[in-house]
């Protein structure tokens, strides 16, 4: 697997980055190192290996459905750039 | 009848006929305290950002944790719905940016979800029934909300609902008519509001569906599908999938072609127009959370969901109409709403219990009575079932006095209109107003014995073979008795009597 200028042009505007045309092209590369390195795992037989969904031995812990949160509007406003109201307030979306 | 003939939807193109094919996205919010990775509240109507954690407004750090509650509604709807349960499933990120989407994705399950394939059968008009495919129900959060026409400048943004949970129920193509879709969409919400797992409000946007449609010549593979978002009642999902199907069939007459996009349905104007035309398509780019371990249960969960399940639509029906002897069309109607069904079984059990009679032979008239009567009064001072001022236990008491010939049919609609008024008691209205009916025969046979007396002309008239001027002497005999006296007795004694 590998990625091209375009792709990682792509990828770019889909994670909203900014990247300069003449960084694509090293991007590109320093991408496929990564990918080449990932690559490296496949060389390793796991027929018959259960897949592993994590490295931790634990099940995924639920809680009960209770209100134990909220209520704390300031301190969620409080990093904002701006808010309205109680609301978050972001320029507008739709014309 | 051929059922296949009897419901078949066809828009009339200029070139032909096009046959369309409808599938539904049903989003349901999780009728639950909390959310379904934090422990904020999911109460509606609160103050804007009230009810969010730092979880739900993704601060650096803050992990989700599941609301083991959520997860069980979930399964419950998929055993509701007749599906497959997975025992393993795992919750995706889908990645997008948008305002009221602090973490930059939605958690979902895109790969593994909760629930598999089910189906369900929707009745049509005509007692048709078809069955619709479920594809699966999976979980995944909902987003904030964004306001954007409340301040000059800026879009304003309520994180409320954001992280609240909701499950997504997926149809299979299945759909051929708007009116079959909008059966779906009712027969979904009927089936959620039976269970519990979601109230069924499509008004507070606890529930909405994204509609897709395409059409095609009949007996052609499926045509290019557009997606209607976010349509918020039964009659607008039906409103958009005629209109979004003809205005794909004149493209298609005039040469065009579909392009597979997004669309909002505008119900001021009734048609749909496309919503993100510059955008390029949508890559979500899924992956597992690492967040979140997979989310596995075992059968014990699932057998205790199931036996948590109420006596679901379908079998209620079934009963009702077999075991009960109820009309068709009563049952469905009954059935439809939970509320309703479960007034009716409650008047049904007081009912039995006064009158000692079987339940299926007294169930008809109580539902006839329960769907004109009842309902029709309530109507009239704007009242629904839910805060009816007649319990069951009344309605079966004024039930028990017509059945057992005490007051008339047309006296019960008279104390059904004072029991709405003044929630009183049935017995109390009738002796208070008088309106015990006479079904003493010996009564009523010294009465007509009176009226023929003092009418010889009108008995000849009847002995010469003008039968009419029955209707004279029934009138005379109920004038007599100020309307109480039993017609059916009346109308016996009578044509016995004037026979001579």
């Amino acid at each position: 697997m590998s990625v091209d200028k375009a792709t990682v042009k792509r990828i770019a505007n889909l994670a909203r980055f900014r990247i300069e045309d003449e960084r694509l092209e090293p991007l590109a590369g320093e991408l496929n190192n990564i990918l080449d390195w990932i690559e490296q795992l496949s060389q390793v037989d796991t027929d018959g290996v259960k897949p592993m969904t994590s490295v931790v031995d634990h099940a995924l812990h639920w809680r009960a459905d209770e209100v134990t949160d909220g209520g704390k509007r300031d301190a969620i406003l409080s990093n904002a750039p701006a808010s309205e109201f109680g609301f978050f307030a972001v320029p507008k979306v739709i014309e | 009848m051929n059922k296949d003939m009897s419901n078949k939807y066809i828009i009339k193109g200029a070139t032909g006929d096009w046959e369309i094919v409808v599938g539904l996205e049903i989003h349901a919010q999780v009728t639950s305290n909390a959310k379904l990775f934090s422990g904020a509240s999911t109460e509606f109507g609160s103050e804007p950002n009230s009810n969010v954690s730092l979880v739900d407004a993704a601060f650096p750090g803050m992990l989700p944790v599941i609301n083991g509650e959520c997860v069980r509604q979930a399964v419950r709807t998929g055993l509701a719905l007749g599906a497959e349960i997975n025992k393993f499933s795992r919750f995706d990120r889908k990645n997008y940016f948008y305002a009221d989407l602090p973490q930059g994705y939605q958690i979902s399950q895109f790969a593994h979800p909760i629930v598999g394939e089910g189906e369900v059968v929707v009745e049509l008009e005509g007692g048709i029934t078809k069955t619709i495919g479920i594809e699966r129900l999976h979980l995944e959060q909902d987003a904030g909300k964004s306001i954007h026409d409340q301040h000059p400048s800026f879009t304003l943004v309520d994180l409320n609902r954001s992280g609240v949970a909701l499950m997504e129920i997926v149809s299979k193509p299945d759909m051929r008519s708007p009116e079959e879709a909008g059966a779906y969409l009712r027969k979904i919400r009927t089936l959620l509001r039976y269970i519990g797992s979601c109230d069924g409000n499509m008004e507070q946007g606890s529930m909405r569906a994204d509609v897709n449609v395409s059409v095609r010549r009949s007996g052609e593979p499926f045509g290019t599908r557009c997606e209607i978002k976010n349509v918020n009642s039964v009659r607008f999902v039906m409103q958009a999938i005629d209109y979004e199907a003809r205005r794909q069939v004149d493209i298609l007459e005039d040469g065009g072609t579909i392009d597979q996009e997004t669309r909002l349905f505008d119900p001021g104007k009734g048609e749909t127009r496309s919503m993100r035309s510059k955008e390029e398509a949508h890559d979500y780019r899924y992956f597992p959370d690492p967040d979140l371990l997979p989310l596995e249960f075992d059968d014990a969960f699932i057998d205790e969901a199931r036996e948590s399940l109420p006596e679901l639509p379908d079998a209620k029906l079934a009963r009702f109409v077999g075991e009960w002897g109820l009309p068709a069309y009563n049952a469905a109607t009954l059935v439809g709403e939970k509320e309703s069904a479960l007034w009716f079984e409650d008047l049904m059990g007081h009912l039995v219990k006064q009158t000692g009679k079987p339940a299926e032979a007294i169930a008809s008239r109580a539902s006839n009575w329960m769907l004109s009567d009842l309902f029709g009064h309530l109507n009239k001072v704007g009242k629904s079932l839910t805060d009816s001022p007649v319990s069951a236990e009344q309605g079966a008491k004024l039930l028990a006095l017509v059945l057992d010939d005490t007051i008339s049919g047309s006296a019960a609609k008279d104390v059904l209109d004072d029991m709405i008024e003044t929630g009183r008691d049935p017995a109390v209205i009738v002796e208070e107003k008088g309106l015990k009916q006479v079904s003493d025969t010996g009564a009523l046979e010294a009465m007509v014995d009176k009226i023929m007396e003092a009418n010889p002309a009108q008995v000849a008239q009847f002995r010469e073979g003008k039968t009419k001027v029955l209707g004279f002497f029934v009138g005379q005999v109920m004038k007599e008795s100020r309307g109480q006296a039993n017609p059916a007795v009346v109308n016996k004694i009578l044509a016995e009597k004037l026979k001579g």
